[in-house]
């Protein structure tokens, strides 16, 4: 584990936890709704100062807070073309099957590879230390996963390649 | 001393609870429509009744200890005064509120006599009955609300409001209804209250931010106390010509707070344990203790290899501790007196969003945690 990702994923952990402190709140514009209001940004008083917490220019955490839900984006590390395209098809992957995860948003923010939508009603039913746990458990299994999916299409290439070169 | 009590097999959060005045039933709400009554039975509670009349979550509910009222609001933007029939049955009157947002929180004024709500529609409803109508009616306090009211409380003289919002501040009201009451004595709040007059109003933060999430009158009435979203709890003094103290703390924000004498205040919240705070002669606040003495568990057979390890990639001490070291396992969000008065109070209970209940005694406390003077 390099260096830098210690101190980032603290600041990520103390960012979250301050953050996840959500209370059941209904709608003030819209008679009996009760929205997330990071989403709907009806009120500009019930919007905490979103933060942003990167590592290098690629990889950071975008998380924007408000009366009743919080919003993590996070934007993974993309060093090449092939990084890049397994990151947009695994994210995909997951965020078409988005109602599993619960927390995950089915798209998303701009500029940012995945979004997370937590709200009240999670941190009720879920132990909040626990879902911070996940997002960082994410954060840092993400990393991993693309890099052996990338050994895993190399070594792929490679073998393909050399049956190929073989008929010659 | 605690002690932690669950409600048959309610795992659901405790939105708020009241008790009646021999603290022997107590009004939850599972977080849904419902309001329980259940009584103690020994051990555990008995379900003795189920207020079903509202239809969307209820928010608030306040138990009149000496005419045995309960008053409910809701997120259907109704409230309901309950009154027991001489079957045991609770009957629920409706309460015509005027309001078109969700009601947040009700409170009973120490007389018994109105109530007031706080809503959604950046309004207080003050209610009160009306004998020739048969029939509870409101009032409203409109002016300057800027947005949802989060929690209010009466002043001691039956008139004066406090309430605090998102907008970020605390605003003392007047409350006063010409019909139904006499002229109310001059105190250090103001002289002339006709109703909905602002007699103070107290921005949480110079800059701006926090939303307030409960306030209280001390027990005089000279002083009120708020803890607001920046994790501060503040104090003004009335009686020092509406002085501001502010006191921020290291822990999560504060959902509830309470006096439990002239110099002492009860919090809880975020961080999941009660705190106890008091008053010096100067009236600044200070951290005085953690009700909470459940001891850290220690972990069984973590080596020393594995600690930092977790360390390193989690950036915590431990991950398989899904417990917390504290007895509520969720944000505390009501906070009840359960033994004596704001003047004197003995016991308190907590509840939260974990679905327990939590009965505090601060006499034991006081003798169990060194150096505490309550």
């Amino acid at each position: 584990m390099s260096a830098t990702l210690r101190p980032y994923l603290t600041a990520v952990r103390h960012t979250l936890t301050a953050a996840m402190c959500l209370d059941n709140f209904s709608s003030q514009v819209v008679e009996r709704h009760n929205k997330p209001e990071v989403e709907v940004r009806s009120s500009k008083e019930l919007l905490l100062t979103p933060v942003v917490i990167s590592r290098n220019e690629k990889e950071k955490v975008f998380i924007e807070a408000s009366i009743n839900s919080v919003r993590i984006s996070i934007a993974v590390k993309q060093a090449d073309e092939i990084e890049k395209i397994l990151c947009k098809k695994f994210m995909r992957f997951m965020m078409m099957r988005a109602e599993n995860f619960i927390v995950l948003r089915r798209k998303p923010i701009d500029g940012y590879d995945i979004s997370f939508l937590i709200t009240n009603f999670h941190t009720e039913q879920m132990y909040k230390h626990k879902l911070v746990d996940f997002v960082i458990h994410f954060m840092e299994e993400i990393d991993k996963e693309i890099s052996e999916m990338k050994l895993a299409v190399n070594a792929r290439a490679r073998i393909v390649s050399e049956e190929f070169l073989k008929r010659f | 001393m605690a002690e932690a009590h669950r409600f048959g097999n309610v795992i659901a959060p405790i939105t708020c609870h009241a008790w009646n005045k021999e603290k022997t039933q107590i009004a939850i709400s599972p977080n849904n429509h419902e309001v329980h009554v259940y009584q103690q039975n020994g051990t555990d509670w008995k379900m003795i009744d189920n207020l079903n009349q509202h239809d969307l979550r209820v928010m608030g509910i306040d138990w009149a200890p000496n005419t045995n009222r309960i008053v409910t609001c809701a997120v259907d933007r109704n409230a309901y005064v309950w009154t027991q029939g001489d079957d045991g049955k609770w009957k629920p009157t409706l309460v015509l509120l005027r309001i078109n947002r969700a009601a947040t929180c009700v409170k009973w004024s120490p007389d018994e006599n109105k109530f007031a709500v706080g809503s959604g529609a950046r309004l207080i409803s003050v209610c009160y009955f009306e004998s020739e109508n048969d029939w509870w009616v409101s009032k409203h306090i409109k002016k300057p609300i800027r947005s949802t009211i989060t929690s209010i409380d009466w002043h001691p003289n039956n008139v004066l409001l406090v309430a605090g919002s998102t907008d970020y501040k605390v605003r003392v009201f007047s409350a006063y209804i010409r019909d139904i009451e006499k002229t109310p004595e001059a105190t250090p709040w103001g002289t002339k209250m006709p109703l909905g007059q602002l007699m103070a109003e107290f921005p949480n933060s110079p800059s701006g931010g926090g939303w307030v999430h409960s306030v209280s009158f001390s027990p005089d009435g000279n002083k009120i106390c708020w803890v607001a979203h920046d994790s501060t709890i503040n104090v003004a003094d009335a009686t020092r010509g509406n002085v501001m103290f502010k006191l921020k703390t290291e822990f999560l924000p504060f959902l509830s707070c309470t006096w439990v004498n002239n110099r002492t205040v009860i919090t809880a919240g975020h961080n999941c344990m009660p705190l106890l705070y008091s008053l010096d002669a100067s009236g600044q606040l200070a951290f005085a203790a953690k009700l909470d003495t459940s001891q850290k568990k220690e972990a069984s057979g973590l080596s020393a290899m594995r600690k930092f390890q977790s360390l390193d990639k989690q950036a915590r001490v431990e991950v398989s501790d899904t417990s917390l070291d504290s007895i509520h396992q969720n944000a505390i969000t009501c906070l009840c007196l359960y033994g004596g008065t704001k003047v004197g109070g003995t016991k308190f209970s907590t509840s939260g969003l974990d679905g327990q209940l939590v009965i505090w005694n601060l006499v034991s406390l006081e003798k169990e945690i060194q150096g505490l003077k309550i």
